[in-house]
């Protein structure tokens, strides 16, 4: 059994309004110097399955490549 | 002619599309999202709700549905197929439609009627003039409709621009006149060839007029005109 972790984010570009809000809440917050806020997704999977088989399940599922970028990274066995 | 209305769980908007359907004299049935059989349907709608509970992104598991690889040889066939509201969503999210729906930039779930105009389109459900202003509630929180530069100069050279958000008297206002951020105001977008049609705003709940505004039947009806001419 492998264990994945799944980073779905906004690509470059495409405007994330619950970013941009907590952007400005932290701004109000009098925190300085924030360049940017991203919010986006995590997912955890553990599966029987290899890398290949994970991008798949990102580029048909768990990620739509029309608006969003998404990074796998390999925790190793479950 | 009969319209067959797709039923995803979550879906609930399918009884008022029923509804508008019958009032206007078209035949209309639900179709479950897990048949496989179309047979003997002449148009399609896929009705607004939160299909599966809107996860992992609307309409991204409706998209896999058994009924919805049939609704694809459909429209590859040319039957006409209409996606309201998460209906659009998930036209866009089984490719059968360019682009997404992103989150409302105000992150607010917008509920009013909303002025529209009809542009020039080779869509197959929509024969206004252009520039006529409809007016047709909008109800979401992901109808922010994005599409890449190139995709979007495509939708517009070809006429794949159906309806825009407008104000009242049909003009655009300078900084935008949609209320959920979409790009270049799209309210709806149709195929290439016309055939398959999404849209954000719901026509049938502007059918009956006990509602206020009946502006919603040309989005039922010219189909239907059109679908019996072909029958002859």
């Amino acid at each position: 059994m492998a264990r994945y972790e799944v980073y779905v984010t906004y690509k470059q570009g495409i405007f994330d309004p619950p970013g941009a809000t907590a952007e400005r809440a932290l701004a109000n917050l009098g925190y300085e110097g924030i360049e940017s806020v991203k919010i986006g997704k995590y997912i955890q999977i553990e599966a029987d399955a290899g890398l290949e088989t994970v991008r798949e399940m990102c580029e048909r599922l768990l990620a739509n490549p029309v608006i969003e970028d998404y990074r796998i990274v390999t925790e190793g066995e479950a | 002619m009969r319209l067959g209305v797709v039923l995803f769980p979550g879906s609930n908007c399918e009884q008022d599309v029923v509804h508008a359907a019958h009032e206007l004299g078209i035949g209309a049935e639900y179709v479950w999202h897990g048949d496989t059989d179309l047979a003997g349907f002449d148009a399609l709608v896929l009705p607004g709700g939160f299909s599966y509970g809107d996860y992992i992104r609307c309409g991204a598991v409706a998209r896999f549905s058994p009924v919805m690889s049939e609704v694809v040889r459909f429209a590859e066939r040319g039957g006409p197929v209409m996606g309201i509201c998460n209906g659009f969503q998930i036209l866009t999210e089984a490719h059968l439609l360019p682009g997404a729906l992103l989150r409302n930039t105000g992150l607010k779930f917008i509920c009013h009627p909303q002025p529209l105009r009809a542009e020039r389109s080779v869509c197959e459900w929509v024969n206004l003039p252009e520039g006529t202003v409809v007016d047709i509630p909008v109800n979401h929180n992901e109808g922010n409709y994005y599409c890449d530069v190139d995709t979007l100069e495509r939708l517009n050279a070809n006429g794949q621009v159906v309806l825009r958000y407008c104000e009242p008297d049909g003009s655009r206002a300078p900084g935008g006149s949609a209320p959920n951020g979409a790009l270049d105001d799209i309210a709806g977008i149709c195929n290439e060839r016309g055939n398959v049609f999404g849209l954000m705003p719901h026509p049938e709940r502007a059918v009956d007029p006990l509602v206020g505004t009946t502006d919603g039947r040309p989005f039922f009806t010219t189909v239907m005109a059109r679908l019996a001419e072909v029958a002859g």
